[in-house]
């Protein structure tokens, strides 16, 4: 009785936060949406607007209005980075996989292959990648899939093989079933909860990793609403003074990443059983 | 006699590093000239760029055969390969300079953000890390935790322009752009004048590169704290500032140097982005430059030259790790 009904147990908050993060984000797609046209408009009597009542971010120097360039930016920009990671982690998934249960000649292949991966720094293999497909959208999002995956191939492949080698694994191979009853039954438990959170945790990577690539001018073509690019555009109105053509959008980046990250290691609590009911 | 002993297996350790380097390199090259190779960026087209129009197909033959570019690519690179390894890089399209030259001239510039950045972040981040340990949940903590945990999801180039509007605009304490005055070149700018313009950029990169050290130092310190030593010099009358300072900082401090040298390709990447935001004449800004103007030779360059640089830092760790931990000293069975 006398408990405080706001100590929420971590199942329970965990469902609120996830709740919670689905709605912000359909509400930024929705907005998006419901915009249209509208972030596109230019209106010369609005030009150079401080944020206030009317635009709550401000105008832009074609009197545009931001709040709507970024609600639309950071819909591209999430796009962008849930295609990317979502990518990525499939063939992190798949070379994971692979290299835990197809041999030796294959694990030396796939951790060589990742081993290379992570030996050039990010955003360096980012540009050489970009510049291999040639930019636009397709090149940015090809780049981040292809530099993301060797931190959770080794994870996922580490999982795997402690758990090939496990008792009882061991034991259900001797009580007789089959290869795929013991994928499905034993390993797919394990693997699929660290999919899912390796995952959600690559996408904040990706999209501060895309909106990077953006903003240096590798990938779309100007005047496109995504938050690397206004950024980059804003670059040039700084020194007159139009601090909310960068304040806003970075803000609304930031916040995106940190919610997804929030959400990852939420649900890795929630889905590990020792830290389910903290 | 147990001097030799480790002689020769800092000798092993050199080597088998030094090979590994060589099979690396290899393999990013290859990687990288089949990527190049494959982008429908037409390298003349890039190197001609706006005079497109003014030039003949004649022209254009001209220029693609003195670069081999219309040879079969399995060729080119035999022939790249091969002067690659008699350590060849080729010429800059853009420069009009030798590749290695021009990385050499453009990373000095950078090397000394990089090191200034990586100092205030190294010093800084252990510092925050520690505090945020041995206070463990108080205010003090959860608000390094924030910073860190917010700084983690910011990306570099935004804290350069919010900094660079804040400092350089409104108040104009420091300069807009380069690395030294206009006007100048960068032999005759003084010391201080390469300093004031270097300061923003390594503001910039160290207020990221603190989230990763602190929060590794901080869970090192909360497990050190735990530790039975610890528990013992406390239970001894030792205040827990007395623990942290005389006991758990030797063991804190080696993982975040390790951390700190392996983390130079975040350091390089980071680099590139504050540049790019201080026009700052280094080797990240000529990373972007040879990407979207096409220079093939540069960019591979490059990728080779960061790739070393990443290795580098890890290698530091690696032999860091082997000098210092008494544990491993022992292993490898040079006790002197």
């Amino acid at each position: 009785m006398m408990t405080n009904s706001l100590a929420l147990d971590r199942r329970t908050r965990t469902m609120l936060i996830i709740l919670g993060c689905l709605v912000l984000f359909s509400g930024i797609f929705l907005g998006a949406w419901l915009y249209g046209e509208q972030g596109q408009v230019t209106n010369l009597a609005l030009r150079k607007l401080p944020p206030g009542w009317h635009q709550p971010f401000g105008t832009d120097w074609l009197g545009r209005d931001m709040f709507a360039r970024t609600i639309k930016g950071l819909r591209v920009s999430l796009e962008i980075g849930l295609t990317a990671a979502t990518c990525s982690a499939i063939i992190a998934l798949v070379f994971g996989l692979a290299a835990a249960t197809m041999g030796r000649i294959v694990d030396v292949a796939v951790t060589w292959l990742a081993d290379v991966g992570m030996a050039t720094p990010h955003l360096v293999l980012l540009i050489l990648i970009s510049f291999a497909c040639g930019g636009g959208a397709k090149g940015v999002i090809i780049a981040v899939a292809a530099s993301h995956w060797p931190a959770l191939t080794r994870i996922i492949r580490a999982e795997v093989m402690q758990l090939r080698t496990s008792d009882y694994i061991k034991l259900s191979r001797r009580l007789g079933r089959s290869s795929a009853w013991i994928a499905r039954h034993h390993l797919l438990p394990h693997v699929v909860p660290q999919f899912l959170v390796g995952l959600l945790l690559l996408f904040p990577h990706a999209i501060l990793h895309a909106a990077g690539l953006t903003f240096l001018g590798f990938g779309m073509p100007p005047h496109t609403p995504e938050i690397g690019t206004l950024l980059a555009e804003s670059m040039r109105y700084l020194s007159t003074g139009m601090w909310w053509l960068a304040v806003a959008p970075g803000l609304a980046l930031i916040i995106s990443a940190m919610v997804f990250d929030v959400l990852g290691n939420n649900v890795r609590a929630l889905l590990d059983p020792r830290t389910l009911r903290e | 006699m147990s001097s030799r002993i480790m002689h020769s297996t800092i000798a092993r350790f050199l080597l088998l590093k030094t090979f590994r380097l060589i099979m690396l390199v290899a393999a990013v090259a290859t990687l990288s000239f089949v990527l190049v190779s494959n982008s429908p960026v037409d390298p003349v087209d890039a190197y001609v760029g706006a005079a497109m129009l003014r030039i003949s197909p004649e022209q254009r033959e001209v220029i693609a055969k003195r670069w081999g570019s219309d040879r079969p690519p399995v060729e080119r690179f035999g022939r790249w390969a091969g002067q690659m390894a008699t350590g060849n890089f080729g010429v800059s399209t853009i420069f009009n300079e030798p590749v290695l030259a021009v990385i050499g001239k453009r990373f000095v510039t950078s090397f000394w953000l990089m090191v200034l950045a990586w100092s205030l972040s190294g010093a800084l981040g252990f510092g925050l890390g520690l505090t945020a340990g041995a206070r463990e949940d108080t205010l003090l903590d959860r608000g390094i935790r924030l910073y860190a945990y917010t700084m983690a999801s910011t990306p570099t180039f935004w804290v350069g322009m919010i900094l660079l509007m804040v400092f350089s605009v409104s108040l104009g304490w420091t300069p807009v752009c380069c690395a030294w005055p206009p006007g100048l070149s960068a032999e005759q700018a003084t010391l201080w004048q390469r300093l004031h313009h270097l300061l923003l950029p390594a503001v910039t990169l160290s207020l990221i590169g603190i989230a990763q050290i602190t929060l590794h130092t901080r869970e090192k310190t909360i497990e050190a704290l735990r530790s039975d030593y610890a528990v013992f010099a406390r239970a001894q009358g030792e205040s827990t500032f007395g623990i942290v300072c005389r006991r758990a900082l030797r063991n804190v401090a080696l993982p975040a140097v390790t951390l700190q040298f392996a983390s130079l390709g975040e350091l390089f990447g980071g680099a590139v982005l504050a540049e790019q935001v201080f026009a700052y004449p280094g080797l990240g800004r000529t990373t972007v430059e040879a990407g979207i103007r096409g220079d093939i030779p540069l960019l591979l360059g490059i990728v080779i030259f960061s790739t070393t640089f990443v290795f580098t830092g890890n290698f530091m760790a690696d032999l860091i790790y082997h000098l210092v931990d008494p544990r491993l000293r022992k292993t490898s069975g040079a006790i002197s």
